[in-house]
């Protein structure tokens, strides 16, 4: 017994030998793939500091020091430091509702605030332009970008409360605070990673969003970008503008970095958290389901109802079935091709960052973090400006625009990607290569088989990004594309919002399936 | 003067009854452990002391005043009891100064002053005061957590298996530490743990719990050498259950006739006795074969090696004829004899009892 047990330590130890031979092999293809795709998502970084030198100072700062500039600058900033800490508030306040106390149907109010997620942004501010045709203007952005992105930070957050753990609220009340003052101090300051991640990607949003702006009539950089961008093509004021928005981009990543710090908040000690008592509403139920009820009712009931109502009084006629059949084949083609690239190109990334980490990965990494925030307007920007200069027949190609969505939505599959590679044990490609397998083949037999199923969730969440994309679409796409997104904003601009709305249907009924495979990721991965 | 009081608490989930009617007395000053296996319903009997649960039957009170009874409860907040959970549960975003500062005002007259004070006295080390919880060893991390709940003075402090997650040397230490400690500023403390040992050399009074009920309370000499019944004896340590006939104040045994601690009305009974009051001593196989009458031999059928102990399996070879005499001669008494001249397999021994025996319920 004794002496079989230590052969078998003997094999282990000469398999975990060959696979540390092997992975040396291995190492230098795929971090030669992943500094390959990082140099390119570097592109429009490189492209906005390349374009600022090239245009000279003097102009650069007749450019970006004028009038028009600081209103786009104000209007993108109040919209910034006004959207996000609402959306926060309504978030935790949803959040500690639905994880944290007793409200009846908890779980369905829960679906509800992860699905406006599935209305892309420019069909919310459809739905309340054609409810309420005056909406405009700053606040008339913010309470829409409210309403479309609050659900990014509801979802880390009611994480991240049901992965507290009660002992510390317990041993808060047993040294003397109130219910109040133990949310204030215990449970707030716990939250301030999911806090910081999840305004981060609001705030990323706001700057990006194109569609939603323009029906309120409200100007924000990226707006302005596309406007210059339509009247002079690639202008450079186009570029300046883009260049100023960059840097606010990049002020809003190293803000977060400095809010986040360097704080640990996970749990000390070990063993499985208990479960969580949920505070009892008593008298105040019904004051509280107020708010999940009147934002689902904002977020969801008004698009849908637009929607509903518009495709009522279109009728029949308004489903030209040539014309959408087109569209969605159009857009199913470029969502998959973008997506399988995204995907493709975030592996060695992936693969890097769990087995091999080290300062070239996490140079590697941020360089992708960074160059993933970039607007959609600026990586189209680039590669317009790029293609035209250096490679003319790329112009407006198919191959240029699934490189944008390959660049824009790498982050997305890197993220499902990481995840499930971490749950592939190395062990696994050791004892495949113990058994003969020349290395690349230990892995694709091993790891990127059991990655599967975060590869195909990284391509789901990509192809929904570029189904619900316009911005890049609109300045990349080759003559004659029409996507869903297209033929809608077409549409809609022509104030046809009967003909739109079959588009924006079929827009949200293609992002249902994916938002629940969201919701249920969240949950699962908080263990429930 | 008892400071808490327990009567009659009930408290069920659901269907399942998690505390099914507890009654206990702390006197002021002392050190009670609750022990029982996982499940027995301890850990919600410390959470309904501390105030995060409300008993659904019952009243708990602490120093005369009532803190929850049929009428509702006092929250956890407003109690003044002190709390060290099972790891800690110290606030991963605060340094350790803070954790332990957390329960005083933050505008305190010399709270820096204080907070030194407490982690000299848990003894922590002055240079942790700056650092993140998750930086500490376990141990360190149990005397911050001592030291924030003795920050609140509490009269009454509440230990959830603090010990636990220690290693074992640690643990030893640990637990004479936090008693000395606890005694010397007065502070009366209850102590849930499943180590019956920890429990004994912890506590002046131990309560054995079992499904939701205390199957026995008393000091830890008394439930060790007079076990209500066989559960508490065989969970407090282990145990020689023994079939007896009672006559005068002597038990007719298998192991021959052992005085009683008791006194004791029935002719038929179950007899306890701990295998340490178990003496061997080496004999040969011809004393045995011409044993006199109340002498008692046996054969070593196994010996097991553990260090400073040797379990050793023991079978009767002859037996004053007892009831079940031929069951129980053929059922081995196990032993734990020191490791260092402990009998081996097939030697013969000579079997005596010291002290006496006690009849169970």
């Amino acid at each position: 017994m004794a002496s079989s047990a230590g052969t078998m330590r003997q094999d282990l130890a000469a398999t975990a030998v060959r696979g540390r031979r092997a992975r040396r092999r291995g190492v230098p293809w795929i971090a030669v793939a992943a500094v390959a795709v990082s140099l390119f998502a570097s592109l429009p970084l490189g492209f906005v500091v390349v374009a600022a030198f090239q245009t000279g100072w003097e102009t650069v700062s007749a450019l970006v020091f004028r009038p028009r500039v600081g209103e786009l600058l104000t209007n993108t900033l109040l919209l910034v430091v006004l959207t996000v800490p609402l959306s926060a508030a309504l978030a935790v306040a949803l959040a500690w509702l639905t994880e944290r106390s007793d409200l009846p149907g908890a779980r369905l109010w829960s679906w509800l605030a992860v699905a406006p997620l599935a209305v892309p942004a420019f069909v919310h501010s459809y739905a309340w332009v054609t409810l309420m045709p005056g909406m405009k203007g700053l606040w008339a952005g913010v309470f829409i970008s409210v309403i479309a992105y609050f659900p990014f930070l509801y979802l880390p957050i009611s994480a991240a409360l049901r992965r507290l753990d009660p002992a510390l609220e317990d041993a808060a009340a047993s040294l003397g605070l109130n219910p109040r003052r133990i949310f204030l101090r215990v449970v707030l300051p716990q939250l301030r990673l999911a806090l910081c991640g999840g305004g981060l990607l609001v705030g990323l949003h706001l700057l990006a969003e194109y569609g939603l702006y323009v029906f309120i009539r409200f100007d924000t950089f990226t707006t302005a970008i596309v406007d210059q961008f339509q009247s002079t093509f690639n202008g450079a004021a186009a570029n300046m503008l883009a260049g100023v928005l960059v840097l606010f981009c990049l002020s809003l990543l190293g803000v977060e970095a400095l809010v986040r710090g360097e704080e640990r908040y996970a749990r000390v000690g070990a063993g499985a958290a208990r479960l969580h008592q949920r505070a009892r509403l008593g008298r105040m139920t019904l004051p509280c389901l107020a708010l999940p009820l009147a934002t689902a009712v904002l977020s969801l009931g008004v698009p849908f109802i637009t929607i509903g109502r518009w495709l009522l009084a279109g009728g029949a006629e308004v489903w030209r079935m040539d014309e959408i059949g087109l569209a969605f084949g159009q857009t199913l083609f470029l969502a998959l091709a973008g997506g399988l690239l995204a995907t493709l190109a975030a592996m060695p990334m992936a693969w890097l960052s769990i087995r091999a980490p080290g300062r070239l990965q996490r140079m590697l990494e941020g360089a992708n973090y960074i160059a993933g925030s970039l607007p959609g307007v600026v990586v189209a920007l680039a590669l317009v400006t790029i293609t035209v200069r250096v490679a003319l027949p790329l112009y407006q190609t198919l191959f240029t625009i699934i490189a944008a969505y390959g660049l824009m939505f790498l982050p997305r599959a890197l993220i499902s990607l990481r995840a499930s590679i971490a749950q592939a044990p190395v062990e696994l490609e050791y004892a495949a290569a113990n058994l003969g397998r020349p290395p690349l083949r230990a892995l694709w037999a091993t790891t990127v088989r059991l990655s599967a199923p975060g590869a195909a969730a990284g391509l789901a969440l990509s192809a929904l990004g570029i189904t619900n994309e316009l911005t890049a679409t609109q300045m990349l796409a080759p003559n004659g594309t029409r996507t869903l997104a297209m033929a809608f904003w077409n549409y809609s601009g022509e104030i046809d919002y009967a003909a739109a709305a079959p588009y924006a249907a079929i827009m949200v009924a293609l992002s249902l399936p994916l938002t629940w495979l969201l919701y249920v990721q969240s949950k699962r991965m908080a263990g429930r | 003067m008892s400071l808490l009081e327990l009567h009659d608490l009930h408290k069920s989930y659901g269907p399942v009854a998690a505390l099914a009617g507890v009654d206990l007395s702390v006197a002021s000053g002392t050190r009670t452990a609750i022990v029982g296996p996982s499940g027995c319903g301890k850990t919600t009997l410390l959470r309904l002391i501390a105030g995060f649960e409300t008993p659904d039957r019952g009243r708990i009170v602490l120093d005369g005043k009532v803190l929850a009874d049929e009428n509702g409860a006092v929250p956890a907040h407003l109690r003044g009891i002190g709390l060290v959970a099972q790891d800690g549960a110290l606030f991963p975003h605060l340094s350790v100064a803070d954790n332990i500062g957390f329960g005083l005002p933050r505008n305190a007259e010399r709270r820096a002053e204080r907070i030194a004070e407490l982690a000299y006295i848990v003894g922590l080390d002055p240079t942790v005061l700056k650092r993140r919880p998750h930086q500490l060893s376990g141990g360190q991390q149990q005397r911050v957590a001592l030291a924030r709940a003795m920050a609140m003075k509490p009269r009454l402090m509440l230990l959830d298996e603090p010990f636990s997650a220690l290693d074992t040397g640690l643990r030893a230490s640990m637990r004479k530490a936090v008693a000395e400690l606890l005694e010397a500023a007065g502070i009366t403390t209850i102590l849930v743990t499943h180590d019956q040992a920890e429990a004994l050399s912890f506590a002046d009074q131990v309560a054995v719990m079992r499904e939701g009920k205390f199957s026995q309370v008393g000091t830890p000499r008394e439930l060790y050498l007079k076990p209500k019944d066989r559960m508490v004896a065989e969970f407090l340590g282990e145990a020689l259950v023994l079939p007896a006939r009672i006559a005068d104040g002597f038990a007719e045994s298998p192991l021959g006739r052992i005085p009683l601690d008791s006194v004791e009305r029935r002719d038929v009974a179950r007899i306890m006795l701990r295998p340490e009051q178990v003496m061997i001593e080496r004999a040969s196989r011809q004393d045995a074969a011409a044993a006199q009458p109340g002498l008692l031999y046996g054969e070593v059928t196994e010996s097991e090696f553990a260090g400073a102990s040797c379990a050793v399996a023991v079978k009767l070879l002859n037996s004053p004829d007892p009831p079940e005499a031929a069951a129980i001669g053929s059922t081995p008494l196990m032993l734990r004899r020191p490791g260092i001249d402990a009998p081996a397999v097939g030697d013969v021994v000579r079997i005596r009892v010291v002290g006496t025996a006690h009849v169970l319920a």
